[in-house]
């Protein structure tokens, strides 16, 4: 085999792992808007905690507006702010906390100031029935255990934090994931003996897991803002789908889920 | 991939004499496309680079460590990989035995696998409630998920494809007639693979390490999903700059990735003069 070959091999297998290293979220413009009324395509960027409710919302608001796709865009909200501010085309944005919310603000790429539209809260989720009979937040530190967190830089970790440095409960996770449903399902997996995540969570997967509320996550509430974008391909959809997320039906599904009204 | 079943390759021979001639346009130009397709976002990286603030940030220790364990992990991973890969491309190359077009095809399952899948595929197999972590678990309490040996299991998942196919397709494109000599002079197989086929196929295993260490330096998914994100312990370069990026600090991330970028491209650099050129 000489040096050709192996220049060769070399060449055909780096073109094989740039292949294979795609990735990130698929998201094209909207259907064509008829100028007035609600029709055509409404790409929603929305917080990962709000995938349950902001799917039913986006079918209810469907099912009133007929013509109308909502296309969601689910993921950690920095990440979402940032692919807002890199130019996705994004009709809303929905976040769950006001830093993120700025982010997108501060860039100018908000049209209007940002609505509160709920409030969330955390909760330890545990394996279901509580193997490790974890009772509270001290529990967490109890040596042996492991824990999941969100990073600092997402709400949910931000919030952990804000809630840990408080109650001043030493906590070192095993992981900090990159968004909430991701240190839920190190917990639905069994790879952790609980994570903190928020209530929500635990209610959208009450099969596999418990929610353990404790008394520090008062001091620790996410506001979840919602604003229309600026660059909205479809900006009559986004403001009708912005109202019906703060309408009474839109709120009546949000605290089903286990949201507080704001 | 060589599929060719040709015992003798053409190999040596004078090299044959070329006249200069003008390479076709129909060549010519999609070449030089792809090479700007490849390397236009690299040109992205160094101009969107923040160079007045980057002495400062690369001292910051977050990226040393996470640069660090990086190198560690996929040199780790890489001599995983020649441990197990060379037997097993040599199996594929040199043994005759039945099913041997479905191992193959087996192998290469970890390239088209998205590596988020290939690590939630190693959870269910070496995660705590897996299938032989349980056993792990209770037997030693020793569970892989969240721990540096972790990362290396990830990234050897995702590389090792990459080596077994180089090395197979220079076994494939080596003599046999060599180890036939060897065989006729009275060696063994083992001693046949060590000292005739392993020289002779030097080379190929030599690139074949190359982009089983790259392709191990820069994994992400596998690593993030099978063993977690904590700094020193699982964080790697790539989990550093993808969290970097969540954190809104797209220069922060720019100047890891620089880092990275030129860390492998010169350890690559490097391997490449001393090794693969000199076949």
């Amino acid at each position: 085999m000489g040096p050709r070959m192996v220049r060769a091999t070399l060449a055909g297998l780096t073109a094989l792992t740039l292949a294979g290293c795609g990735g990130g979220t698929g998201s094209s413009p909207g259907g064509s808007t008829s100028g007035s009324g609600v029709t055509g395509t409404v790409t929603v960027f929305a917080a990962a905690s709000l995938t349950e409710s902001f799917t039913r919302i986006g079918e209810d608001f469907e099912a009133a507006n007929p013509g109308v796709t909502v296309r969601f865009n689910f993921a950690g909200s920095s990440a979402l702010a940032n692919q807002i501010n890199q130019g996705a085309p994004a009709d809303v944005f929905a976040s769950a906390a006001p830093k993120n919310m700025q982010a997108v603000t501060d860039a100018g790429n908000g049209d209007g100031s940002p609505a509160t539209f709920a409030r969330n809260q955390l909760v330890i989720a545990v394996p279901r029935g509580n193997p490790k009979r974890i009772a509270a937040l001290a529990d967490l530190t109890r040596p042996g255990l492991k824990v999941a967190l969100c990073a600092e830089q997402v709400p949910c970790g931000a919030a952990a934090a804000r809630v840990l440095s408080a109650a001043r409960v030493p906590l070192r996770p095993v992981t900090l994931e990159q968004d909430v449903k991701g240190a839920l399902s190190k917990v639905k997996l069994g790879e952790v003996d609980a994570a903190l995540v928020y209530r929500t969570d635990t209610r959208a997967a009450a099969d596999d897991v418990d929610g353990v509320e404790f008394p520090e996550s008062a001091g620790a509430v996410n506001d979840y803002p919602v604003v229309v974008l600026k660059n909205a391909p479809n900006r009559a959809g986004a403001r009708a789908f912005v109202a019906y997320v703060r309408s009474d039906r839109g709120t009546a599904v949000l605290t089903g889920a286990g949201f507080q009204a704001p | 991939m060589t599929s060719a079943e040709a015992p003798t390759a053409a190999r040596g021979g004078p090299p044959r004499r070329r006249r200069a001639q003008r390479v076709p346009a129909a060549l010519l130009v999609p070449a030089l496309a792809g090479l700007l397709f490849l390397v236009l976002p690299l040109a992205g990286l160094v101009v969107r680079a923040p160079w007045a603030s980057l002495p400062q940030r690369l001292t910051e220790p977050g990226a040393l460590t996470a640069l660090r364990l990086s190198v560690q992990t996929a040199t780790v991973a890489t001599l995983v990989c020649l441990l197990l890969g060379v037997p097993l491309a040599w199996l594929l190359a040199r043994a005759r035995f039945p099913g041997r077009r479905l191992v193959r095809a087996l192998v290469t399952v970890p390239l088209v696998l998205p590596p988020v899948v290939g690590g939630v595929a190693l959870l269910l197999v070496f995660g705590r409630r897996g299938l032989l972590g349980g056993w792990l678990d209770a037997t030693f309490g020793f569970t892989l998920p969240f721990t540096t040996t972790g990362v290396v299991v990830a990234e050897a998942f995702v590389a090792m494809p990459f080596l077994v196919i180089a090395v197979e397709g220079a076994l494939r494109g080596a003599d046999t007639r060599y180890e036939e000599a060897a065989a006729t002079l009275g060696a063994g197989r083992w001693t046949t693979f060590t000292h005739v086929t392993l020289p002779l196929v030097a080379p190929g295993v030599a690139a074949g390490a190359v982009l089983c260490w790259a392709r191990a330096l820069g994994e992400f998914g596998a690593t993030i999903t099978f063993a977690g994100n904590y700094p020193g312990v699982t964080q790697t370069m790539p989990l550093a700059v993808y969290q970097t990026i969540e954190g809104g600090d797209l220069d922060g991330a720019v100047v890891l990735s620089l880092v990275l970028l030129t860390v492998s491209v010169a350890i690559l650099a490097g391997l490449r003069d001393k090794w693969i050129t000199s076949a």
